[in-house]
């Protein structure tokens, strides 16, 4: 067993030993193959990794390190502005439900958020104690200690105002409409969520490796949000599908449109079509929808990016039991979309890097996928922006590969947005400084405006939405 | 090196430990050793009369780790102690930074006390035994405890006129110590009696040391050690709304001591050490002293030895070893040989107000290389009174700037900068010659306009 694994997963990792020799005996063929691995294995593997402390005493080391900074830093790294210091001395005066609320009247997501949030480039990493080269001040864990217990306990830390008669629909129960909609039904707004989905709570859900944020975590946050009142989630309404934009103009008073972008972004090369290549959003979908043992991983498994699915898409392939994982990405560690500590994690499951290589072409026998063929690429100088664009050198590599996960991004929902005539950049939607979109009353935030960020990023629009919302109405009422 | 000595050695722990610590005397070049009217001990440090030093048990491996001497825990008429008996004051994650306790004076007999007393004194013949006396108000009383107590071979008694709770009641105690007349004709009768050095020790439970110290020697005292603790409720539970320490459903005002004591006890000893009749004679200072900073700060006020309790009931004896360390380093670093070298050396330099040089102009400088952005100096400032520190709007880093004729150079921002010298405080005199309270008036000279 690896011991670096040990150091966040106290079992240690892991793989698939006389298991899969029991499934494919004396094989050398590469298979893809679902229930790979024990129960217990499974389990082991996908348990959440962040370590909660202990103790209130644990907590309150690390709490009372924080310096109190005035007009903090983490704070303003924060894209949804939790005043960070203020949380963290209340940890330490016991006052964990005013921490609680501190944190999650800026962000009503803050317990996901500290678990998923890269805070190593935000609250964290802005934390002034880095500038003494000391270890910052644990935030995101200390948030967790606060907001778990909210949630765990369902502190009713929000009372909701007396409803004012308005009605407004929000599509999609992910972070930007889950936000949208608890801002929105605090001021005493009725609202109705329409969730293409079975369960609310988007990329939180359905996006994001399970071992960062447990199913039973995400459906614990959905309902403490919703547990204010005055919202209504309706599971399975798909906008396009079974339900229309001109309905809900006409039902309410205004629609929020917080719908996310869809799937993994098509790599144009030959040999995409072939049985084995998988979408890395539907490959997180299904192992959060479906169950660890069902979902069938590779033996050799290649995921194409280096953002933060292709790291949740690799190192879940590794711990559903692919022997190999080898992740493509055409440019160097320095421009990689993913955080140091992001990559740590694959490196930790022992997934493969290989940098400056770019897909050519996947090949297959019988329709399956064989090998992956990349373009060995270097940097060109850099261009007037300072950036440096790969280019082929010429030179290609092979890999064997039974498998290949596409996490080069994700692309928006373009044609139902733009059969909606929303206004629309490449299928994300255009809005003006009011949320609002080129339809009068329909407002939009989230992924499906900014292309895809990071869930505190969509909450904060959410927030933004709510108020803008708001705003519109109580100018209506007042003319 | 210890443990090869260990191992050669088993002329037992004793012995170990003097060889361990003439190596240490022998790495540096002063001499901590002290003589108290004749007490003399290898350093200043006494451990304070209190739970420590009831039983020889202890006084052993006191003496053992190293301790200069002790002041045994006070004798005198028949208690019976309580349960539970302490309460501390935590500030932010660090515990006790004051405690408190309810605990009585020894409630073991007397004849065990006396016994084991003598035995330690035989066992460590080099250290100080001194013994802290409260007996029943007659002087009869006090004149039969003296007598067993010189009976032990003891170097020396302290009075214990400070003791706040519980023997008060029984007019003992503070209720001696804060009242002059009575203080004097006790120490009166005590020296009747005593051939040995008497050190009268005062409680801080009065508006000010003084009059009992001046009372004190005037009625003979060879030397005064102060500060007792200070009158105190640590705090109330707010789960059983009972303050602490907790007994039955009650509680009671107890002792206060440990580090946040100190600055009272250093101001206390000040105004004895300055006392025309009270800087007379000797001075133990006690009151919060956990390291050889705080030991050195109260010999530079005045005190000759020092007593510790608190910290050596939160770690152990075994802090006395960078007791004398630190302290030891200190002084080399100074050049001081011995501790008479500046034992009182600071006690000048406190004077009255209207006598400071209004003059002397200082203000802050922000050393940016250092700075971490916390704003702590930005909040502390524009919060408190002078609005002399510019903020800098930047993401995320703001940065801060001094205004400087705005700055009254109060040192606050420095006290609260957590950045070691980034704030500095820069001399501006505002006049290059001296210039006091009294004539800043007599020249007419104008005040703030702003």
């Amino acid at each position: 067993m690896r011991s670096e694994n040990s150091l966040r997963k106290p079992k240690g990792f892991c793989v698939s030993h006389s298991r899969s020799s029991l499934l494919a005996p004396h094989s050398l063929t590469m298979a893809i193959l679902n229930n790979r691995l024990t129960t217990e294995q499974y389990e082991q593997n996908f348990s959440d990794i962040h370590p909660p402390f202990e103790t209130r005493e644990a907590a309150l080391v690390e709490a009372n390190r924080c310096l109190f900074c005035y007009d903090a830093p983490c704070t303003k790294s924060c894209p949804t502005s939790i005043n960070i210091p203020k949380f963290i001395k209340q940890i330490t005066t016991d006052n964990l439900k005013g921490a609680a609320y501190t944190i999650l009247d800026a962000n009503i997501m803050g317990g996901g958020c500290s678990k998923v949030c890269p805070v190593e480039k935000l609250c964290e990493g802005a934390c002034v104690y880095n500038l003494l080269d000391e270890p910052p001040i644990p935030i995101a864990r200390l948030q967790r200690y606060s907001t778990e217990k909210a949630i765990a306990q369902k502190w009713p830390l929000f009372q909701r105002k007396p409803s004012v008669g308005k009605k407004v629909a929000v599509v999609g129960a992910g972070p930007a409409g889950l936000s949208c909609a608890h801002v929105l039904s605090r001021e005493g707004v009725d609202v109705t969520i329409y969730e293409k989905e079975s369960k609310g709570g988007g990329l939180m859900t359905y996006g994001i490796a399970a071992y960062k944020v447990t199913p039973q975590f995400c459906e614990d946050e959905v309902n403490f949000i919703t547990s204010l009142g005055g919202i209504t989630i309706k599971y399975d309404q798909e906008l396009g599908r079974n339900l229309t934009l001109a309905e809900l103009q006409a039902g309410y008073d205004a629609v929020y449109l917080g719908i996310g972008v869809g799937v993994a972004r098509h790599l144009g090369i030959p040999g995409e079509d072939l049985e084995g290549v998988e979408d890395a959003i539907r490959f997180i979908y299904d192992i959060r929808e479906k169950g660890y043992p069902a979902v069938p991983v590779g033996d050799k498994v290649a995921v194409i990016g280096l953002g933060m699915t292709a790291i949740d898409a690799a190192t879940q392939a590794k711990r559903l039991g692919a022997k190999e994982v080898t992740i493509v990405y055409r440019r160097t560690q320095a421009e990689m979309p993913s955080t140091e500590v992001e990559l740590n994690l694959a490196k930790l499951d022992g997934c493969n890097l290989i940098w400056l290589a770019s897909p050519k072409e996947i090949l297959g026998e019988n329709g399956r996928v064989t090998q992956l063929i990349c373009n060995v690429m270097e940097l060109s100088v850099p261009d007037t922006s300072g950036r440096r664009t790969p280019v082929e050198t010429g030179e290609t590599i092979t890999l064997d590969v039974d498998m290949v996960i596409k996490a080069a991004g994700q692309i928006p929902y373009e044609e139902l947005v733009t059969n909606n005539q929303l206004t629309n950049w490449y299928g994300k939607l255009a809005i003006n400084e009011h949320c609002e979109t080129n339809i009068p009353g329909v407002f939009a935030g989230g992924d499906c405006v900014n292309g895809g960020k990071e869930v505190v990023d969509a909450v904060q629009a959410g927030k933004d939405g709510a108020r803008a919302i708001l705003k519109k109405m109580s100018e209506r009422a007042n003319e | 090196m210890k443990e090869r000595i260990a191992g050669a050695t088993n002329s037992g722990i004793s012995n170990l430990h003097s060889f361990t610590h003439s190596l240490f005397h022998s790495l540096n070049m002063a001499d901590l050793s002290t003589n108290f009217l004749g007490i003399k001990s290898p350093n200043p440090y006494w451990l304070a009369s209190a739970p420590p030093t009831d039983k020889k048990y202890n006084v052993l491996r006191a003496f053992e780790a190293g301790w200069g001497g002790v002041v045994w825990k006070t004798l005198g008429s028949q208690v019976k102690n309580v349960s539970s008996r302490y309460s501390a004051v935590d500030y932010n994650g660090t515990k006790v930074m004051g405690l408190n306790n309810i605990e009585l004076i020894s409630d073991r007999p007397l004849d065990i006390n006396l016994r084991e007393i003598a035995e330690c004194v035989r066992e460590f013949p080099d250290r100080a035994m001194v013994v802290s006396l409260m007996a029943d108000n007659t002087r009869e009383k006090w004149h039969e405890l003296i007598a067993q107590v010189e009976d032990t071979g003891a170097h020396g008694l302290e009075l214990n006129f400070g003791c706040p709770h519980g023997m008060t009641e029984r007019g003992m105690g503070a209720a001696v110590g804060q009242d002059p007349e009575i203080a004097k004709m006790v120490v009166e009768w005590v020296m009747e009696k005593a051939t040995i050095p008497v050190i009268t020790k005062l409680t801080p439970n009065v508006h000010s040391v003084v009059p009992t110290g001046r009372a004190s020697v005037e009625g003979g005292t060879n030397a005064l050690s102060l500060i007792n603790t200070i009158q105190s409720v640590t705090g109330v539970d707010l789960n059983t709304l009972v303050p602490n320490p907790y007994v039955a459903g009650k509680s009671v005002y107890g002792g206060y001591c440990g580090p946040a004591v100190k600055p009272i006890a250093l101001k206390m000893l000040t105004t004895i050490a300055q006392d025309p009749v009270t800087s007379r004679v000797p001075i133990s200072g006690i009151g919060g002293i956990s390291t050889w900073k705080d030991a050195a700060e109260f010999m530079l006020l005045g005190a000759t030895s020092v007593q510790v309790c608190t910290a050596v009931m939160k770690h152990g004896f075994r802090i006395i070893d960078d007791l004398c360390d630190g302290l030891n380093n200190w002084m080399d670093e100074k050049g001081f040989k011995t501790v008479y070298d500046f034992i009182g050396k600071s006690v000048p330099t406190i004077t009255h107000w209207e006598d400071l040089d209004i003059n002397y102009h200082i203000v802050a400088n922000i050393n940016q290389d250092k700075c971490i952005h916390c704003g702590l100096c930005y909040i502390a400032c524009e919060d408190t009174s002078h609005q002399a520190i510019n903020l800098t709007y930047g993401k995320p880093y703001n940065t801060y700037s001094i205004i400087e004729n705005e700055c009254v150079g109060c040192n606050l921002c420095k006290l609260v900068c957590p950045v070691d010298d980034c704030i500095t405080m820069v001399e501006q005199r505002k006049g290059d010659e001296y210039l006091n309270w009294k004539e800043f008036q007599r020249r007419g000279l104008p005040l703030n306009d702003h």
